[in-house]
């Protein structure tokens, strides 16, 4: 397979996907300690220009795990960047150094720019409200180990409008043909374009607004974060919070299958007496982060599978 | 070859006259001639001399726009950008009076440099050293998508030109 940068899920076909992700499944034993040198000599550069703890710490955790290191931008002040260097100076001057290149950035396209400057691979983290394809990748290994992705039904809540996690979720959920229920408050309904988009690919796509009526009816549940912010009226934004938030009562009728997922940092969403229910499984995502990026790290600079 | 007034068009009343050499478009949708040169980059200062109809009557349109540009034979890849705007409008080359070559316009499968995104937030509506380029998903109706945020673009195409 040939893979030359991971800017968007828009580029991978489900062949590609499926690659990745049993390419993870291999090197999970090396997530959870055992020794390697297969990137050994090699170094990743993490340019952050965006805080982030999860995203920055498993990128770190896959290259270190498999021998390879890791070197920081580091905080803007003080840095060519504070001085007005463009973007593409940064990436063209930072490739010269590693061997491939992770990007977050304020900015939506700022990935695809870099990787039209820089000279060694460029994976992106997060641009701006765009794309964040690591994460697809991670929650699709999710369920492929957790539940199962032929024939999967899911339900996506909570903020849809503004959720990056769950649009390029659910474009690539629609590669293998999963039913889809879209749940979420009116004001924060999936944008239209990315509806249309998915079912332009015979994608199965419902809205409600009533999280119970679902529960029963699903799989996975994929929980996002409602922030407070996206409503001017605190009394309203109580009344939504409230009602898309997971407690043990809520999942006492749920199928003993049923799985959540959650990007994290999650707030109210998920109460904590839910984490030890049969049902969580947002922390084994997140750890489930390494794995993934290992095999992409290893595809992407590794010499190939 | 046939000449640029056709022999039954001569009874009309002629809103332009003929034009010896250069290029004139026709069919631009009502109202867009002022885009059209926009697009051709001959909105500002110019030594060509630029004729523009608008609104007259037309069977297929309704109501269309003609530009005859003189002394300049247009390019095609700069024609093709019209149809972002006019996807109807057809090419005349003229040299010596005579329609030396009709054709349709027809979009590229990416135009760099002439549509801004609409994303304000995007990196190609930033300082950066770079061109904007969207990728033609569709021609008609015209469906641009940002190469670089991927945010589509296909209503106002007109407010977005460079």
């Amino acid at each position: 397979m040939f893979m030359r940068h991971v800017l968007s899920m828009r580029e991978f076909s489900r062949e590609e996907i499926d690659s990745v992700l049993d390419l993870a499944e291999s090197l999970e034993p090396y997530a959870r300690g055992k020794k390697s040198d297969m990137l050994a000599g090699k170094i990743l550069a993490l340019l952050f220009f965006e805080p982030s703890t999860r995203t920055r710490m498993s990128f770190e955790t896959a290259m270190k795990r498999l021998g390879g290191s890791v070197i920081n931008l580091g905080p803007a002040e003080g840095s060519s960047i504070s001085k007005g260097e463009s973007l593409a100076d940064t990436v063209r001057v930072i490739g010269g150094y590693a061997d491939a290149l992770v990007i977050r950035h304020p900015k939506e396209g700022s990935a695809r720019l870099a990787s039209e400057y820089s000279p060694v691979p460029v994976l992106n983290a997060g641009d701006g409200a765009g794309h964040h394809p690591t994460q697809t990748l991670l929650d699709l290994y999710t369920i492929k180990k957790e539940s199962h992705l032929e024939n999967l039904r899911i339900a996506l809540v909570g903020d849809l409008k503004y959720g990056r996690t769950v649009h390029s979720l659910a474009y690539a959920l629609s590669l293998y043909g999963a039913d889809i229920t879209l749940v979420s408050p009116p004001t924060l309904k999936m944008p239209e374009p990315i509806k249309i988009d998915l079912s332009s690919k015979g994608t199965k796509v419902r809205e409600t607004s009533n999280l119970s009526e679902e529960i029963n009816n699903v799989d996975v549940l994929y929980m996002t974060r409602i922030q407070r912010e996206r409503f001017p009226d605190p009394v309203e934004y109580k009344k939504v919070a409230s009602s898309y938030q997971l407690t043990p009562e809520f999942l006492a009728e749920a199928r003993k299958n049923l799985i959540i997922m959650h990007p994290l940092p999650r707030v109210d969403e998920i109460t904590p007496a839910v984490d030890g229910t049969k049902h969580a499984r947002y922390f084994q995502q997140s750890f489930y982060g390494v794995p993934v990026r290992m095999a992409l790290l290893k595809m992407l600079i590794g010499g190939g599978e | 070859m046939m000449a640029e007034i056709e022999p039954k068009a001569e009874i009309r009343e002629l809103r332009v006259k003929p034009i010896k050499n250069g290029t004139v478009i026709d069919h631009i949708a009502g109202g867009q001639a002022l885009n059209v040169l926009k697009i051709l980059g001959i909105s500002k200062t110019t030594d060509a001399t630029v004729s523009v109809v608008m609104n007259v009557e037309s069977g297929k349109l309704g109501k269309k726009d003609i530009v005859k540009v003189e002394d300049r034979e247009l390019l095609d890849e700069e024609l093709n950008r019209i149809a972002l705007i006019a996807p109807a409008a057809s090419i005349n080359i003229i040299r010596d009076y005579l329609v030396i070559e009709k054709r349709p316009v027809d979009l590229p499968d990416e135009i760099i440099g002439v549509v801004r995104c609409q994303n304000p937030n995007c990196i190609s509506n930033t300082l950066e050293p770079i061109k904007s380029r969207m990728l033609v998903k569709a021609k008609n109706p015209v469906l641009l998508r940002c190469l670089y945020c991927e945010l589509p673009l296909t209503d106002r195409i007109a407010e977005y030109l460079i």
